[in-house]
C-alpha cells in the first residue's frame, strides 16, 4: 500500500500529470478517429522514448491505451461502424440506443461503466501483478519457453477465426524477426548492414498498423462520409442507472480474467457480456432495439480486459493485445525488460505507472462526459487530410529512428504486406507478437539447454511448464472441435473476422 | 496443426468461386519460405556454448512456411474466401480502387529517393500533400499549406521538444 502511495506521489507531480492528461486526450481522439487507433498512436509515439523520462513515458502510453478503449465505443455508438473489434459488440445495442435519441445515455453508460470497469480492474492489478511476479520469478527458462510458446499458440491460433491465417502471419513475423546477428552470425541479413541489427520493430509496427491501414482505406475508401448522430452532453436518469450498475459489474467480471490470461483478447468477454446481459435482462423486448444493457456490459468488459492485460505484461512481460505489444516495444527502447524481476527492480517506476492509471480512468470520465460533442465533430475530419496525416506521422516515426532513407524503404515494403495482409484476412496481432517474441523464445530455449548442457527432456523438467503444456493442448484440442462443429453454419457475426488491429 | 476452414465458399450470388490472388500469398509465403531455408543452409555451426544452432530456428520458421503456402493454396483451391478487413472507411461494396494505392505507392518512393538530399522538412511537406491530393483532395494551396506547416512544426518539435535533429538536407543552416 505504501507503494501504491509512492506511485500516487510520483504519477501526481505536474509533468506526470501533463502527460496523463495529454495521453487520455490523444488516446481518445484516435480510439474516436477510424483508421487510427491506440496501436498504431503508440507506434507512432515511439520517438518520445528518445528523451522522455521513462515513467513519463509509459504514464502517457497507458493514457492512450485507456482513452483509446474509450473513444472506440464513441465511434461504435454514434457510426455504427466499429473500427475496434473489441467494441463490436458495442454497437449492437449503442448505435440503436443512439437512432432512437437515446445516444446522450448510451454514451454516460459507456463512460462510466469504463470506469467502473477500469478502476476495478486496475485494483487488480495492483494486487495481482506483485504475487503472479513473486511466483514467476521462481521459474526456471524452461517455464518462460513453455508461457511464451503458450502465449505465440494463444494469440495465434485461439483468436481470430482462421487458424492458417494466423498462424501465417505468426511465421511471417518469426522470420522478420530471424534478421539479424543476435546468434553471431548474420541470418537474413543478404550482406546488409543495415539489416545486420535486425529490422527495427517500431519501423514493422508503424508499417503494419499505420501504413497497411491507410493504404488498404485508400483503395476502399468511402465515397460518402458515414452519418454521424448528433449528440449532446451524455447524461443518465435513475432509471438508466438502475439498469446499468450491475451489467458493468458482471463485464468487469468477464473482462478481466480473459484480459489478464495470455489468451487475452476482449471479443470474447464483450460477447459473453452481451449474451448474458440479455438473458438476465427485465426488459427482453428492448434488446436488438437499443437496450441500455446491452451497452454497459459489454463497454465494462472491453475496458477491464484492457486492464487485466496489463498483468501478463508487467509480470511476465508477454504482450496480448497489438497495444500492449507496442508498449512492450517502448519498454525495451528504454532498455527496461518487464517480467518479473520488473516489479522489483522498478518500483518506482511500476508503482507510478499503476498509479497513473487510476488516475488515467478518472481523467476520462470527468474530461470525456463534457467533451462528447466535440469527440463526435472529430469524425467530421476530412478524410483526405486524416489518411495523409497518418502517412506523414509514419514516416516521421519509421525516419526517426535511424535517419535512414532505407528504414523508409522497408516501411514501405512491410507497408505492402499489411496491405496484402487486410486484403486476405491475415491478422496483425500474430506477426508483431511474433517479431517481438520470436528473438526471445530463442534465447530462452537457448538458456534451457545451456544449462541442461544441451539435453532436451529439460524442456519439460518443471512442472509449470508440464501444466502450460497440458494447456495448450487441451486449447488445441478444443479448437479443433469447436471450429468442427461450427463448421456448417458458417459464421456470419463480424467480431469472428480478422483479429484486432487497433486495440 | 490442424486447419478447418470456416469461411464459407459461396458468393452472394450463390454460386462458388475461388479467391485467384490468394494463389499469390501462397506463393509469396513460398518464397519467402525458400529464402530462409537457403539463408539457413548457409549458416555454419554455432560456437560449443550454443546449444542451439543458428540454422535450427531458421530450418523450421522456414520449413513451416513452406507448409503453410501448401495448406493456403490447397484451402484457396477447395474455395476458401478470405473475410476482407472492415472499417469506419472502408467501403467493401464498391470494389478495390488499387490506381490509388500505387499513386501512393509512387509518392512514397519518391520521399525515399528524395529524402536524404532534400531532409524532412521539404519532403514531408511533399508527403502530406501529395498523398492528399491522391485520396481526393483539391484545394491544393491549402493542402501545401498544412503540410508544409506539419513538416516545419515537427522538425522543430523534434529538434528543440525531444532533443532529435532530424538531419536538414539542403535546407542545412536555413532551419
Amino acid at each position: 500500500m505504501d507503494l501504491l502511495l509512492e506511485g500516487f506521489a510520483t504519477a501526481l507531480t505536474p509533468e506526470n500529470l501533463m502527460y496523463a492528461v495529454i495521453g487520455v486526450l490523444l488516446g481518445t481522439a484516435v480510439g474516436v478517429l477510424p483508421g487510427i487507433g491506440p496501436a498504431m498512436t503508440v507506434a507512432l509515439l515511439l520517438p518520445v522514448t528518445f528523451s522522455v523520462p521513462p515513467t513519463s513515458g509509459l504514464i502517457l502510453f497507458a493514457g492512450i491505451y485507456y482513452g483509446g478503449m474509450y473513444g472506440g465505443s464513441t465511434t461504435s455508438i454514434l457510426l455504427n461502424t466499429p473500427g475496434e473489434s473489441s467494441s463490436v459488440v458495442t454497437a449492437l445495442e449503442g448505435n440503436k440506443m443512439a437512432k432512437s435519441g437515446r445516444a446522450a445515455q448510451a454514451l454516460a453508460t459507456a463512460a462510466v461503466g469504463s470506469f467502473v470497469a477500469g478502476t476495478i480492474g486496475t485494483l487488480l492489478i495492483v494486487l495481482l501483478a506483485p504475487n503472479i511476479a513473486d511466483v514467476v520469478v521462481k521459474l526456471g527458462a524452461p517455464s518462460y519457453f513453455a508461457i511464451m510458446a503458450l502465449a505465440l499458440f494463444t494469440v495465434t491460433a485461439v483468436l481470430g477465426s482462421s487458424k492458417i491465417r494466423g498462424f501465417i502471419a505468426l511465421f511471417i513475423g518469426l522470420a522478420i524477426g530471424l534478421v539479424g546477428t543476435t546468434t553471431g552470425q548474420q541470418r537474413m541479413t543478404f550482406g546488409s548492414p543495415q539489416l545486420a541489427d535486425g529490422i527495427d520493430v517500431v519501423v514493422v509496427a508503424v508499417a503494419v498498423f499505420a501504413i497497411g491501414e491507410a493504404l488498404w482505406v485508400a483503395a476502399h475508401l468511402r465515397s460518402k462520409p458515414l452519418d454521424v448522430i448528433p449528440v449532446g452532453q451524455p447524461w443518465m436518469s435513475r432509471d438508466d442507472w438502475g439498469r446499468s450498475w450491475k451489467p458493468w459489474l458482471r463485464g468487469t467480471a468477464f473482462g478481466f480474467p480473459f484480459g489478464a490470461l495470455p489468451a487475452g483478447g476482449a471479443e470474447v468477454p464483450t460477447f459473453l457480456s452481451y449474451i448474458t446481459e440479455r438473458r438476465l435482462t427485465k426488459h427482453p423486448e428492448e434488446f436488438g432495439k437499443g437496450a441500455i444493457e446491452g451497452v454497459a456490459g459489454p463497454e465494462a468488459a472491453n475496458n477491464a480486459s484492457a486492464a487485466g492485460t496489463l498483468v501478463p505484461l508487467l509480470a511476465i512481460g508477454l504482450p496480448t493485445t497489438a497495444t500492449a505489444a507496442v508498449i512492450l516495444v517502448a519498454m525495451q527502447n528504454y532498455g527496461l525488460q518487464p517480467g518479473p524481476q520488473f516489479m522489483d527492480a522498478q518500483p518506482k517506476l511500476v508503482w507510478g505507472l499503476l498509479a497513473s492509471l487510476f488516475i488515467a480512468n478518472t481523467l476520462l470520465l470527468v474530461l470525456n462526459l463534457p467533451l462528447a460533442p466535440v469527440w463526435a465533430k472529430l469524425l467530421q475530419i476530412r478524410r483526405p487530410y486524416l489518411y495523409a496525416g497518418i502517412l506523414f506521422f509514419a514516416s516521421l516515426g519509421a525516419y526517426s529512428v535511424n535517419f535512414q532513407a532505407f528504414d523508409l524503404a522497408l516501411l514501405l515494403g512491410i507497408g505492402m504486406l499489411g496491405l496484402a495482409m487486410r486484403r486476405f484476412a491475415i491478422p496483425v496481432l500474430p506477426l508483431i507478437v511474433g517479431v517481438i517474441l520470436g528473438p526471445r523464445l530463442e534465447e530462452q530455449l537457448t538458456q534451457a539447454l545451456s544449462i541442461s548442457q544441451g539435453d532436451v527432456s529439460t524442456l519439460w523438467s518443471e512442472p509449470v511448464a508440464v501444466v502450460v503444456y497440458i494447456v495448450m493442448a487441451i486449447l488445441l484440442v478444443g479448437s479443433v472441435v469447436m471450429s468442427r462443429r461450427t463448421t456448417p453454419p458458417a459464421p456470419t457475426r463480424t467480431e469472428d473476422a480478422s483479429m484486432d488491429v487497433n486495440a | 496443426m490442424t486447419t478447418t476452414e470456416t469461411t464459407t465458399p459461396v458468393a452472394p450470388d450463390g454460386t462458388t468461386r475461388k479467391d485467384v490472388a490468394q494463389y499469390g500469398l501462397a506463393g509469396f509465403l513460398l518464397v519467402v519460405g525458400i529464402v530462409v531455408l537457403i539463408d539457413a543452409a548457409g549458416l555454419s555451426d554455432g560456437f560449443a556454448d550454443q546449444p542451439v544452432q543458428p540454422y535450427a530456428f531458421p530450418y523450421v520458421v522456414g520449413a513451416v512456411l513452406v507448409l503453410l503456402s501448401g495448406l493456403l493454396a490447397v484451402a484457396t483451391w477447395r474455395g476458401d474466401v478470405p473475410e476482407e478487413d472492415d472499417g469506419e472507411d472502408v467501403d467493401l461494396t464498391q470494389g478495390s480502387d488499387w490506381a490509388t494505392v500505387i499513386k501512393l505507392g509512387l509518392v512514397l518512393v519518391i520521399v525515399i529517393a528524395t529524402i536524404d538530399f532534400l531532409g524532412w522538412a521539404i519532403v514531408g511537406a511533399f508527403l502530406f500533400a501529395a498523398s492528399a491530393r491522391v485520396l481526393g483532395s483539391r484545394t491544393l494551396i491549402l493542402d501545401v499549406g498544412i503540410g508544409t506547416a506539419l513538416s516545419l512544426l515537427t522538425w522543430y518539435g523534434f529538434y528543440s521538444g525531444l532533443g532529435i535533429p532530424i538531419p536538414a538536407g539542403v535546407l542545412d543552416g536555413v532551419l
